[in-house]
Order: structure tokens, then sequence, then C-alpha cells
């Protein structure tokens, strides 16, 4: 009796990989699911924090997958490991903060230290030429399979046919022409082996599930950088950087202003950590000062804060200043009318 | 049988699913985990997460802003 091969999935959560996991189970083998978190795929629930995403599914895209496929989902927290990918990325950034093709070769690389510690056969992905610009290229894919260690135990099923055959095919554990020829940035052939298998409602997420893709997210995380003047961040870092509106008048303090009840909400989990401030004579959001900022610094974040309040055309407002050890005090100041307020301080 | 408390207060999801994925590596069958968060996503997450891996919920608790999952592990 044949030996039961076992390959593990990336899963990101979208058809891709989904399709991919699908189309080699067919072939009898026993696949399992692997799913990488790197800090930035929070989108989803930060979103969720948020009133106008309340309609949205809080679903784990990735761990729904699994349970359409009706297999395991190992979720690996790689934050720290991540950062080195996202700070010195060998082949650069893509679009925005996003160091595509370093991410793809890091969670490969990781994956083919779990077969290896897991006794699986092989690792297999969504990937499809020509579907991304960075990661999923001919002349990249190559690069991928080589820089991770992977090599031929790295079978992409939805595009196999059109790369060289792998361990997997040369052995026989999985028929090459059972694999597909998907490639370029056209959807039909996916949604074609969707209904074919039956998959009816799956996420399709722009960018995948990872926020480095999104333009403003990166803006910030540059200016975080930039700000501290070095590149470093924890994951609190990360998920703030999602929440609310981002205004640095100077280098050395910023202001964050919640947009609405559910920001303020969360952001209360981080009144210790930060001076936070809110307008006490007035209905107004909670707003934190990250950084040092001096004490004329706090009364220009008291104007931003009372800007965004109900007393935002009144002379005067009060603003109550909370130190990060819970000591509180007011000051009196004149809100920020809209034109008062550079353009540049938004980040 | 024990039962053990973990508090994933704060945490975003998947990050309350991992820390409940891992610690219960560290149980028995039979034993109960009771996983306290303030991410309403774990309500979905958490019970997907044990269907898949094959352990029990035995109740989730609403409660104003904590959401509150036990686990029997299988």
């Amino acid at each position: 009796m044949s030996k039961q091969r076992k390959a593990v999935a990336l899963i990101s959560g979208g058809l891709d990989s989904l399709l991919a996991a699908k189309t080699i189970m067919e072939q009898g083998i026993h696949v399992e699911g692997i799913n990488f978190f790197t800090g930035f795929c929070v989108e989803g629930h930060t979103h969720a924090i948020r009133k106008k995403d309340k309609a949205k599914p809080k679903r784990n895209n990735a761990l729904w997958s699994a349970e359409q496929l009706g297999i395991k989902l190992h979720i690996v927290d790689i934050i720290e490991e991540y950062k080195d990918v996202l700070i010195n990325p060998k082949h650069g950034y893509g679009a925005n903060m996003n160091p595509c093709l370093d991410c793809k070769i890091f969670m490969v690389q990781k994956a083919k230290q779990w077969i290896k510690e897991n006794d699986f056969d092989f690792i297999i992905t969504g990937e499809v030429i020509g579907q991304r610009p960075m990661s999923q290229r001919k002349d990249t894919m190559p690069v991928i399979a080589c820089e991770s260690g992977a090599d031929d135990l790295l079978l992409r099923p939805l595009c196999a046919k059109n790369l060289p055959m792998t361990l997997p095919e040369r052995e026989g554990w999985v028929d090459r022409e059972k694999l597909h020829d998907f490639s370029g940035r056209g959807r039909k052939p996916q949604m074609s082996l969707a209904n074919e298998f039956g998959f009816e409602d799956f996420a399709q997420p722009a960018g995948g599930c990872c926020f480095l893709t999104d333009k403003s997210y990166s803006d910030k995380l540059v200016d975080l950088w930039s700000a501290r003047g070095r590149k470093e961040y924890d994951l609190d870092d990360v998920i703030l950087l999602k929440v609310g509106r981002h205004i640095r008048p100077k280098n050395n303090f910023k202001v964050i202003v919640a947009r609405e009840d559910g920001e303020a909400r969360f952001m209360q989990g981080y009144k210790k950590d930060f001076i936070n401030m809110n307008c006490s004579s007035h209905r107004g959001p909670l707003a934190m000062i990250d950084g040092a900022p001096t004490e004329e610094d706090l009364l220009i974040a008291a104007q931003l804060t009372a800007r965004y309040g109900q007393g935002r055309d009144a002379e005067q407002v009060e603003v109550t200043i909370r130190e990060k050890n819970g000591t509180e005090r007011t000051v009196q100041v004149k809100p920020f009318k809209g034109d008062e307020i550079p353009k540049e301080w938004f980040i | 049988m024990s039962k053990e408390i973990l508090n994933a207060k704060r945490l975003l999801c998947p990050l309350p699913v991992i820390r409940t994925q891992d610690k219960i590596k560290t149980m028995h069958v039979g034993d109960v985990l009771e996983v306290i968060c303030t991410d309403p996503g774990v309500m979905q997450d958490i019970p997907a997460w044990c269907r898949i891996n094959g352990h029990k919920v035995l109740e989730t608790i609403t409660e104003e802003m904590l959401y509150t999952i036990i686990i029997e592990v299988s």
C-alpha cells in the first residue's frame, strides 16, 4: 500500500488558495492549512471597530476557507520575525510599503520548516503567474522556490502546467494533467473552478489581506519611522496606525483623534500608554498624543481635539488632559478652524 | 481535568485565536479553557477554530464589551 502523502497549503483566506488546496485534495492528498499572521492582516477586525464596517462579516477568512475545505488550519504568529522582512526587504517594496516578494519567500521558507517538523511531503500555494505585479510573475516565481529553500517541493496547482515539474508531479503523488494552467490577472478560470467545486461564497480581498498595500496606511508607517528616526515598530503601532485620524503638527508628537464612538472605545484601552485628552465642556472625541510633546504642543493638540467636537465653533472650550499616570488637568483653548490646520499636518 | 483562564483582552483577531490554539496545545483532553476577549470577532473565529480542530465550545457569553468563550479540549 502506498504511503498517504501530505501537503500543507498556504491559506490566505482568498479564493486562489482555497482552490489550490481543493485541487490537491481531489487527488487524494491529505491537506492541512497554514496561515501566517504578520500583524498586518488585521484589516477585517480593525474595520469592525468602525461603525461604517459593522455590516461586514467579522469572520477570519482563512478559518472560513479551512472550514469550507474541512481541513485543519495552523495559524502561526510571525510578528517578530516578520519585522526584518518589512524593514530590510532584499527585493524592495511594491507600490507602497508592501515587500510582497520577500514576504512570499519568507512564508514559503516557514512552510518548508513546518513540513520538515511535521513530516509532511510538500507545500502548495494559490499563486498564479501574472496575477500580481511583484510576487506572482514568471520571473519571480522561481526566485520564491529557490530563495525559500523549498525548490521542487513547492507546487502551485493553479498554474503548475506553466511551470517546470515539481517533485510531487515527478513522483506521481499528484497527476500533473489534473492541475491547471491559469495565468494573468483575469478571474474567469478561478470563478469557473469555484463553481465546479461548489464554492459560492468566498472572499476576494483586493491586495490580499495585507494593509501594507494600502497607500494611506503605508504613509502613516513611513511617518512613524521618520519621526522616531529609526525603522522599528511593535504590534500596538501596527494596530493604532489603522485607528483614528492621524495629525502631526511637529516631528516630536502626533495626535490620534477618534473618528467615531467605536474607535474611541477601542482607544480607551490605550489610555494608560499615552497622554490623552477630550473636550469636557462639549461632546467630543478622545485623542491620544504619541511622542514627547511640550506644554505648548499639548495646547496645539487640545485645539485640534476641540476642532473635532461639538464645540468646534465656540470661542473657547475646556479640554481635559490626562497624563499616563492618570492625573488630570483642564485647559481652555480656542478650537482650530478647518482652514487653520495646515494640510501637511494630516498623515 | 483542570480549568484555565486565558486573558485575550485588547487583542484583535486572529491573535486571540492564536493564543487559544497555543494554550490548548499545552492542555489535556477534558480540560476546560475560558478565553476572555474584547474583540467581537472572536465570537465567529474561536468557535470556527474549535470546529475545525474538534474542540467543543461549551458556552459563549457577551457581557458589556467582554466576550467570553468556554472550551472543552477534545
